[in-house]
């Protein structure tokens, strides 16, 4: 599903360069929950934006879902987000000037078929139903997590992307978010890649991806 | 790219913004009112003017000539069934019989039956029906005030008596401004002759009005005759003709208020880029989300530019909208200065075209400030520490620069009507608007600078706002400096070329009562009047009238330059048919200067006499030193010699002439006399004309005083108008200026809250935000001012050739009004920040 082959990824930052990856080579199986943890600055949400497609490798090459990134164009990259990649970030990422279910329907609006009953229908699995025309300002952070949740799950991809989806919510809700993802996981067989630095969070996927100022120090599947 | 993605995007993503979007749909809806209001009344005239040409006339066809009309004339009145109506125009003086006072009067003695088509209105209503009836007169009311009379009275004109019947209340083709210079009275043609004003040195105009019979073609009439009445230098005139001439005229007049509208809009446009700017950075956030959720860079530049167009045609409709309703409002300050009735219909050809206007302008304004959302990257979703937009150059800049320069060029050309002008108009406009922007980076240094510096507190903060991220400094200088100028610029040309025409101010020596067209024979009586009456008086100047026969050998064409000849060669043009009143003396005046040639000192000895020609003359007849003119003096030919050439300085009111001839010559010549005097009381100025008048009424006395306040009161209408466009400006300024203080609202809030919680007073608040707004407006106000005092000479010194004076006291308020509204506006915009509690603000700061 995801593949990536001697991925470098460096930044220059006041005129030094600074390698943030060093030759990552990774594979991803179809329908697997990977977890990427590692301490803070050790590149695990380059990663994760190299293999979304969402930054470009300084060196090396990512195939997501059998198409090589780097041979597409930013528009190419965009259009193969639309259809098949889902995000889960940190901080929400609502659009704030949208409803929740006008959040949900972006990417079916972007694919040309916003199917409102779909996005009620997630929007009531992930125990929002009631609270679809509210505002991310008007919904509390757990909340605003389970909208951003049913936007990623809305186009039915075949990857989803989260980048410490509990980092900014208490434990309980946090449980409850990493919960409805498992269930959202299997009941759509996505691909689950999550970065986090939570070992509880990271427990729950069957591989650990472990990484150190931008090594792989450990790889272990349970 | 999916279009339903992007208006449903453009559509969700305004409605949480509407109070920022809203200040761009306002900015450009006082440059689309501006545009509708101007063009929608001059689409107007036009209809109007179409509609009632034929009555503007009163005929189908009019025939007239400086002279009695001559053989083709006559021969062709001789050859036209139907109706026609002689008369003749002239200026004369008319007095009560028992009054104290005379005044110049514009007196058309006009055969029965016209006007045809049309009517003349009078009160009471029957007056004009009654005019051939006898010693009639049916004249302007003014003319009554003027003379103390009522209608019933009689008033002398020349040697007879006229009773006043009624008064105009509404004449065909009326300009108003025009009874200004002289009150009108209309007398029957028959007793023309009995007034006895029509001798020698009188200035009249000889016509026919012709109303033409079944099935004949007025254009193919005037077509057939116009070359032999030219050679009589009669004119003739149509319905059709007249129509062009005034369709001509009030095209310009809209085309000149139409580019004074258009600035409101361009204006209005940089309003839109400034409140794009500031929406984009505060959705650089949902454009990376976007971009993460897989829109591609044009979709996302799409949505906001599809928001920018759709605002700006909202502010189209709301412009077109006011623009119809002040339409209503033109003619009122446009009294007077068009000749017909107006319609007052709204002109929705033209709304529509102001509404696709302001979608347009929205759209090029906004074009420059989104192209960034194009390069916004998907990572900056999930990273804080990236760089939303790349660094890096964009060359699709340099097409959206390219696409406004070219539109602001277009409209201006299209408005102007003319390449050359609105091209000009352009430049100037980029000229005014860079001098501006330096202007405001002088602010933001200033500012760094000045924050810096030992001050108070509260002004040091308010000028680090001045130059804070994202701050609004250029914007706001821009807008509001260049609705500033534009009203400074006006009215120092307006106070400029009226300074020139100042008779009647204090401390002004210039003669202020002018005699015209006194025979030789009457100038002793007139002076001993004069010297009785206690008034001294400026020698009196001679003045002969002559045409010009030939140049250099060569007789002259009468046709006009624009006709084909077969000998193209000849000398024609309005130099060559006008008719010259020539004086002749033995030094120059004051009002003239030598540019080129001899003066003659020496007295005359022979050969062709020595004349004086003055500069644009000579370029217009083609003649330099040396060459030779031979006049038709009343008959008589007169050889002469160019020897000198001399520049004139006509914006005064002192007898000029085009050209002197040496002593020696014309003396003996058919001749009138001019003479000028000071007259400060007014009871004595106006009574001495009422003396010579009665004596000899072929005496024009001028009151110059009159004279000066009818052209003030024309320049003062016409300014009126160019103001009230120029008013729109100023108000797209201010929505602009209104825009960038709700823009930066929340900041504002925010900050307020923070030294709010630190412990500062709601005056030290206002006072920050009064110092960095009066700060902005001065500055605003004190570019405006020197860029107008740059127009107003340049206008003074090329185009109108007078004296420039700058009006400090004039400039000042140009300076300190848009300071005062500017503090006005941001005290007004920050007024509930320092009504909340700090916590409750912090608290909405916050959601």
């Amino acid at each position: 599903m995801i593949e990536c082959n001697q991925l470098t990824r460096t930044y220059t930052s006041g005129g030094r360069a600074l390698t943030v990856l060093k030759d990552i080579t990774l594979r991803i199986d179809a329908g697997a929950f990977t977890a990427i943890v590692g301490p803070s600055g050790s590149g695990k949400t380059t990663l994760l934006g190299l293999l979304a497609g969402l930054d470009a490798p300084t060196s090396g090459s990512v195939t997501l879902d059998g198409h090589q990134l780097n041979q597409l164009d930013e528009d190419g990259r965009a259009r193969l987000r639309a259809e098949r990649v889902g995000f889960v970030f940190q901080s929400f990422q609502l659009i704030p000037t949208l409803t929740a279910l006008e959040n949900v329907l972006v990417p079916l609006e972007l694919s040309g078929e916003p199917d409102v009953a779909r996005a009620l229908g997630l929007l009531s699995d992930v125990g929002l139903a009631g609270r679809e025309h509210h505002y991310p300002s008007q919904l509390s952070g757990g909340e605003q997590q389970r909208v951003a949740l049913a936007r990623a799950f809305v186009n039915q991809p075949a990857v989803l992307f989260a980048d410490e989806p509990t980092g900014n919510l208490d434990a309980r809700t946090g449980q409850t978010i990493v919960q409805l993802m498992s269930e959202l996981n299997r009941k759509h067989g996505t691909t689950l890649v999550l970065v986090t630095h939570d070992p509880a969070l990271a427990a729950l996927a069957r591989r650990t991806i472990r990484l150190t100022d931008g090594e792989v120090v450990s790889d272990t599947t349970t | 790219m999916k279009p339903g993605f992007v208006l449903t995007m453009a559509r969700r993503e305004s409605r949480a913004s509407g109070r920022r979007l809203m200040t761009l749909a306002l900015a450009i809806a006082a440059g689309v009112a501006a545009l509708v209001a101007v063009n929608g009344f001059t689409s107007n005239l036009r209809t109007s003017v179409a509609r009632q040409a034929q009555a503007m006339l009163g005929a189908d066809l009019a025939i007239e000539s400086r002279s009695e009309l001559g053989t083709a004339a006559r021969a062709l009145l001789d050859s036209l069934d139907g109706e026609q109506a002689q008369y003749v125009a002239f200026s004369a003086m008319t007095y009560a019989p028992a009054g104290t006072t005379a005044r110049l009067t514009q007196v058309t003695a006009i055969g029965p039956c016209w006007p045809w088509y049309g009517a003349i209105r009078t009160s009471p209503m029957s007056a004009w029906g009654r005019l051939a009836d006898g010693r009639n007169a049916v004249v302007d009311p003014s003319l009554l005030r003027a003379l103390g009379v009522t209608v019933g009275d009689s008033i002398s004109l020349g040697e007879t008596r006229f009773q006043i019947l009624g008064t105009i209340t509404e004449a065909p083709g009326d300009v108003g401004i025009r009874s200004a210079l002289g009150p009108r009275a209309f007398i029957p043609f028959r007793y023309l002759d009995a007034t006895g004003l029509l001798g020698f040195g009188a200035r009249a105009e000889y016509g026919s009005y012709i109303q033409l019979g079944e099935g004949a073609d007025a254009q193919r009439i005037a077509a057939d005759w116009r070359p032999r009445l030219r050679e009589e230098r009669a004119r003739i005139r149509t319905v059709a003709d007249d129509q062009n001439r005034l369709d001509n005229a009030l095209t310009r007049l809209g085309n000149f208020l139409g580019l004074v509208a258009l600035v409101a809009l361009l204006l209005g446009g940089l309003g839109v880029a400034s409140a794009i700017t500031v929406h984009i950075r505060r959705r650089i956030d949902t454009v990376a989300i976007l971009r993460c959720l897989g829109a591609t860079g044009r979709q996302v530049f799409g949505v906001y530019l599809t928001q920018a167009a759709l605002l700006g045609l909202a502010g189209g409709v709301l412009g077109a909208v006011i623009g119809l309703l002040v339409q209503q409002v033109v003619p009122l300050v446009m009294t007077d200065l068009v000749p017909a009735e107006l319609d007052t219909g709204p002109a929705w050809g033209v709304a529509l075209a102001g509404v696709l206007l302001g979608g347009w302008t929205a759209l090029v304004f906004a074009l420059l400030p989104l192209l960034a959302v194009r390069r916004v990257t998907p990572l900056a979703a999930l990273r804080r520490d990236v760089d939303p937009i790349p660094a890096g150059r964009d060359p699709a800049r340099l097409v959206a620069i390219a696409l406004l320069v070219l539109s602001v060029v277009t409209l201006a050309v299209l408005q102007a009507g003319n390449w050359r002008v609105g091209l000009g108009f352009a430049v100037g406009i980029g000229i005014a608007l860079l001098g501006l922007r330096l202007a405001a980076g002088v602010v933001i240094g200033l500012a760094r600078r000045l924050s810096r510096a030992p001050l108070a507190y509260t002004s040091r903060q308010g000028l680090a706002n001045l130059q804070r991220p994202g701050n609004q400094t250029i914007a706001v200088v821009l807008a509001l400096g260049f609705g500033a100028f534009l009203l400074a610029a006006l009215a120092l040309t307006q106070h400029n070329l009226l300074a020139t025409l100042d008779v009647s101010g204090e401390g002004v020596t210039r003669p202020n009562l002018a005699l015209f067209d006194i025979q030789s024979s009457q100038l002793d009586g007139v002076r001993g009047v004069l010297d009785q009456g206690g008034v001294e008086a400026t020698a009196p100047v001679p003045m002969v009238p002559m045409r010009i026969a030939s140049v250099e050998g060569r007789a002259v064409s009468l046709a006009r330059r624009a006709d084909s000849l077969p000998d193209d060669s000849l000398p024609r043009g309005w130099a060559v048919r006008r008719e010259y009143r020539s004086t002749w003396r033995d030094t120059l005046v004051g009002s003239e200067k030598l540019l080129d040639g001899t003066w003659w000192d020496d007295p005359r000895t022979g050969g062709p006499a020595r004349i004086s020609i003055e500069r644009d003359v000579a370029q217009e007849l083609g003649v330099g030193l040396g060459d030779n003119i031979t006049w038709d003096v009343q008959g008589r030919p007169i050889e002469t010699r160019i020897t000198s050439i001399r520049e004139v300085d006509w914006a005064r009111f002192e007898p000029n002439f085009f050209v002197v001839f040496e002593p020696g010559v014309l003396e003996d010549a058919p001749q009138t006399w001019v003479t000028m005097a000071r007259v400060d009381d007014p009871a004595t100025r106006s009574r001495l004309p009422r003396q010579i008048a009665e004596q000899w009424p072929n005496v024009t006395s001028l009151d110059l005083t009159v004279v000066q306040a009818a052209i003030e009161d024309l320049l003062g209408r016409v300014s009126l108008a160019i103001r009230f466009m120029a008013l729109f400006s100023l108000v797209a300024g201010l929505v602009v200026l209104g825009g960038t203080v709700a823009t930066s609202r929340d900041q504002r809030i925010r900050e307020s809250a923070l030294l709010r919680t630190l412990g500062a007073r709601a005056g030290q608040l206002y006072r920050i935000v009064v110092v960095e707004y009066a700060a902005l407006g001065l500055m605003a106000g004190l570019t405006a001012a020197l860029l107008a005092v740059g127009a107003g000479w340049a206008l003074a010194r090329f185009l109108f050739e007078i004296d420039f004076a700058a009006r400090p006291l004039a400039l000042v308020l140009v300076i300190l009004v848009p300071a005062a509204l500017a503090a006005l506006v941001g005290v007004w915009a920050s007024r509930d920040v320092t009504h909340r509690t700090p916590l409750e603000t912090l608290r909405r700061a916050a959601e």
